[in-house]
């Protein structure tokens, strides 16, 4: 662990105990891991049902969310408007979007009924005028619903995140609409929530409707999300939409975060009950059975060395956390930042397991970190089954492949 | 009629940063792109195949609003001196993208500045992310070229070795090289998975050097490090497979007088470059069999005539020309394409690369392929009805007209249903998407293959 690379410290690795939450590592050139499996803008506006998006950028930038479309095998509600050289000193940047926005709707089989259109960093620096862009392709399209996307990498650090904003915009579309009791929304997640979950159980056998837009079959039915009382989500990419849709249609929310330890996800469970009015369910017999599972696995790991990263979880210390809390051997972390809401075990498990490994996933130094362990480890998220390659990983021609999923 | 720029279903190429990472990705430098957190991931995850098992350093500046609108460089100075410290790289590459190149970042200043802070070399391309990696590749190989002849100026014996260098006339020096015993030494510039991906085609072409009698000195720029690159100033003639490499042919040829041939050892071809490399290594005049040594309309049938045409056909005439893609920014190409004709068998492709393909094809008796260049290339590269073109708009009629058409899988939404697609993925257009479809057209068999499918 910890190895100097030619003679420096490796300023990818430290241990948790030295971890500043505020900053785990300095702010410094970035690596890209070779293992991309996570979510990306593209996926998630083709959850909205019948949608086309529409990206306007350049061609470095089109590539990744052009391929990722293909890659799902939605070309077909995937279009582009290429941006040149040229347009760097045209005036009317205005009208190539709504020229080309108008050419490709014009131009599919059937108008759809909401529109992504995901401006750039180029448009915000040329001072686009997307207030007068949005209002004329209103004008010309008024039976389709615009959604006002970014994807601005150049401000995500200090800004709105394109994933925030996605998710946000994406919620605007909802026209109000008079409420109806006892039904809610799960909003931002990437998955449908486990119909055998606590969280859908407690909502369903208590009465409630709930609703997704990842199960939505059509434009209608996401539509009809804006009817419900209330809104939840674990993801907290979520915040910045659950907010709006508080402020814009009166819907209330709870952020129940993707906990892993019991007390956490009693607490998520005892706000959720507390808020549609019925008593907490006794769970006894539900965490009795997580712990045989897990003392089940223990046994079958025993001293095995764990790596996760965040990949596979928003809470990466939590899960850590009750790892640890039942004995399990957890050598490494992979994460760059903790959440607020995950912030909690991170001290706790600073404070008790100290000499965790803490490892950037994007640091300069991974890039030349010998891979691979020289016994087995189990490795939860790709990122860390990449980074320690065996056994979790095998290779197929020249990729890598986790076994796992 | 639709709106250039605007891709209803099609892909795009990959970007002009991206083919300079790909052209030095294995030479032992630190690439740098000068961008946001993140747009490397679409280089790393879609056109480099060599990511997940090459280490290469290749990283990105994580340029926020704040820094650009406050002109930060010092941060960008400091965490690539940084790196530059940690890793020791043989040398730096700074790259603008989309928003410094807006911004005007001096990115020659800062390549300085960091050259001089670390006593590495360092230096920029001319890219922004709004041109296709072709471009990216040519600069990046021309700069290779620039240093490898410096380099071996430098490192030669002393100064008279340096005077013999300067002073003798290359033509003098390369006919002495050339004898019957010494088999020709050959570069083959322009090799990136961008257009060979990885199925062995680069060790094909070396393998096809050494059979054809030719000694492989070479191949810019996949399984060679810097130092090899150096002695590649050695080489007798150059065969420049793609337009990536052309800038390199020509830095070689005026540096050290290393003549070239143009054109991609794919079928019939092979025979026709190994005739033309003989013959340019001799008289140091270029050629490019695929542009006259196979008469495109009439379609060769025997190699043996073929053989003889480029033997007897005058040496060519290559003047630089403006380098450019088949958009709107390029309205002499899309003016060219409207009064060409419309041809039943279309290639769509890297110029060198489609073209070679299209000589190839009809040496095999396949009949005319008109090719279609989306990506950077050069007006006198191109065979008379190759046409430089990249929108959807343009393609569809063209398309629509056509009987046969040998294109990225990633082509089909705009092909109709009584032409023929050929399929033929293109790293460069598709990633990682058909990836193990690519045919290593090299090989006899992989010509083969790909020819049977095609009309007799």
């Amino acid at each position: 662990m910890l190895q100097k690379i030619n003679g420096h410290t490796n300023r990818a690795c430290r241990l948790l105990k030295d971890a500043d939450p505020r900053e785990f590592f300095p702010r410094t050139l970035e690596f890209s891991p070779p293992a991309r499996g996570t979510w990306n803008i593209v996926h998630t506006g083709l959850q909205l049902p019948e949608a086309h998006q529409i990206y306007i950028c350049a061609s470095g930038c089109l590539r990744g969310v052009i391929l990722t479309a293909a890659e799902r095998g939605a070309m077909n509600r995937f279009s582009t408007i290429e941006l040149l050289e040229k347009d760097l000193v045209r005036s009317d940047n205005e009208r190539l979007i709504i020229d080309g926005v108008t050419d490709i709707l014009q131009g599919l089989p059937k108008l759809p009924p909401a529109v992504l259109i995901f401006t750039a960093c180029f448009h915000h620096f040329m001072g686009t005028d997307l207030a007068y862009v949005y209002h004329e392709l209103r004008q010309r399209f008024p039976g389709t619903d615009f959604a006002e996307c970014i994807m601005d990498p150049i401000r995500q650090t200090r800004s709105i995140t394109p994933e925030e904003r996605l998710r946000r915009e994406i919620y605007r579309l909802w026209r109000p609409r008079p409420q109806e009791s006892r039904t809610c929304n799960i909003l931002s997640g990437n998955l449908p929530t486990d119909a055998t979950s606590e969280l859908t159980q407690l909502l369903q056998t208590n009465g409630w409707t709930v609703r997704d837009m990842t199960t939505c079959h059509s434009y209608a039915e996401f539509q009809q999300m804006a009817a419900s009382c209330f809104n939840i989500y674990c993801n907290p990419f979520g915040h910045k939409a659950a907010r709006d849709l508080k402020q814009r249609l009166g819907q209330d929310y709870l952020f129940l975060p993707q906990y892993w330890r019991y007390d956490e996800t009693l607490n998520n469970l005892s706000q959720l009950a507390a808020r549609i009015h019925v008593p907490l369910p006794d769970y006894r017999p539900r965490i009795a059975e997580c712990e045989l599972a897990l003392d089940a696995l223990h046994e079958q790991l025993g001293d095995t060395p764990i790596a996760l990263d965040y990949t596979l979880t928003f809470a990466p210390f939590s899960l850590a956390r009750l790892l640890c809390e039942h004995g399990f051997q957890v050598c490494r972390i992979y994460a760059d930042a903790v959440t607020p809401e995950d912030r909690a075990d991170f001290d706790w498990l600073q404070q008790t397991h100290g000499g965790i490994e803490l490892w950037s996933t994007k640091n300069p130094d991974e890039r030349v970190t010998p891979r691979g362990t020289s016994g087995k480890m189990l490795c939860l998220g790709q990122k860390a089954g990449l980074v320690q390659r065996q056994p979790v990983f095998r290779r197929i021609r020249r990729r890598w492949r986790p076994l796992w999923l | 009629m639709k709106l250039h720029q605007t891709a209803h279903i099609l892909s795009t190429y990959s970007a002009d940063t991206f083919g300079v990472c790909s052209a030095l990705f294995e030479l032992g430098g630190m690439i740098v792109m000068h961008d946001p957190s993140g747009c490397n991931s679409t280089y790393t995850t879609h056109d480099e195949p060599r990511w997940y098992d090459t280490d290469s350093l290749i990283f990105i500046s994580g340029l926020n609003e704040q820094d650009a609108v406050l002109g930060r460089d010092d941060r960008f100075i400091r965490d690539v001196t940084e790196s530059a410290r940690q890793f020791q790289p043989a040398f730096i590459c700074i790259i603008p993208s989309q928003i410094t190149f807006l911004i005007g970042t001096d990115m020659k200043a800062l390549a300085r500045i960091i050259g001089q802070q670390t006593g590495i070399p360092c230096f920029t391309l001319p890219t922004n992310s709004m041109h296709y990696y072709t471009r990216g590749i040519y600069y990046a190989l021309e700069w290779l070229a620039t240093w490898a002849c410096q380099q071996q100026e430098s490192t030669a014996a002393g100064p008279q070795a340096d005077q013999t260098v300067a002073a003798s006339p290359a033509p003098a020096q390369i006919t002495s090289t050339a004898h019957p015993t010494n088999p020709l030494r050959v570069n083959l510039l322009g090799v990136t998975p961008q257009d060979f991906s990885l199925n062995d085609a680069d060790t094909a072409m070396k393998e096809w050097l050494q059979t054809a009698g030719f000694s492989p000195q070479s191949c810019w720029a996949m399984g060679e490090t810097l130092d090899s690159l150096i002695h590649s100033t050695e080489a007798d003639v150059n065969l420049v497979v793609t337009y990536g490499g052309l800038g390199a042919a020509r830095i070689l040829q005026q540096e050290k007088g290393i003549p070239y041939v143009i054109g991609t050892p794919i079928g019939a071809m092979q025979e026709l470059l190994a005739v033309a490399l003989r013959a340019t290594a001799e008289d140091k005049q270029i050629r490019s069999p695929y542009l006259n040594g196979i008469s495109p309309t009439t379609g060769q049938t025997d190699s043996t005539a073929s053989l003889s045409t480029l033997t007897a056909a005058p040496p060519l005439s290559l003047s630089s020309a403006p380098m450019s893609a088949g958009t709107v920014d390029n309205p002499a190409a899309l003016a060219d394409a409207q009064s060409a004709p419309m041809q039943p068998q279309l290639i769509v492709g890297e110029s060198i690369y489609a073209q070679s393909l299209a000589a190839a094809l009809e040496a095999a008796g396949c009949g005319h392929y008109q090719v279609i260049v989306p990506v950077e290339t050069e007006r006198t590269l191109l065979r008379p009805d190759t046409l430089q073109l990249t929108d959807e708009t343009d393609l569809i009629p063209r398309f629509a007209k056509a009987r046969t058409i040998i294109a990225d899988p990633m082509y089909a939404p705009i092909i109709t249903a009584d032409a023929q697609l050929i399929r033929l993925p293109h790293e460069g257009f598709s990633g990682r998407l058909y990836a193990k479809e690519i045919p290593n057209l090299i090989t006899r068999s992989g010509f083969t293959a790909l020819r049977a499918k095609c009309p007799q």
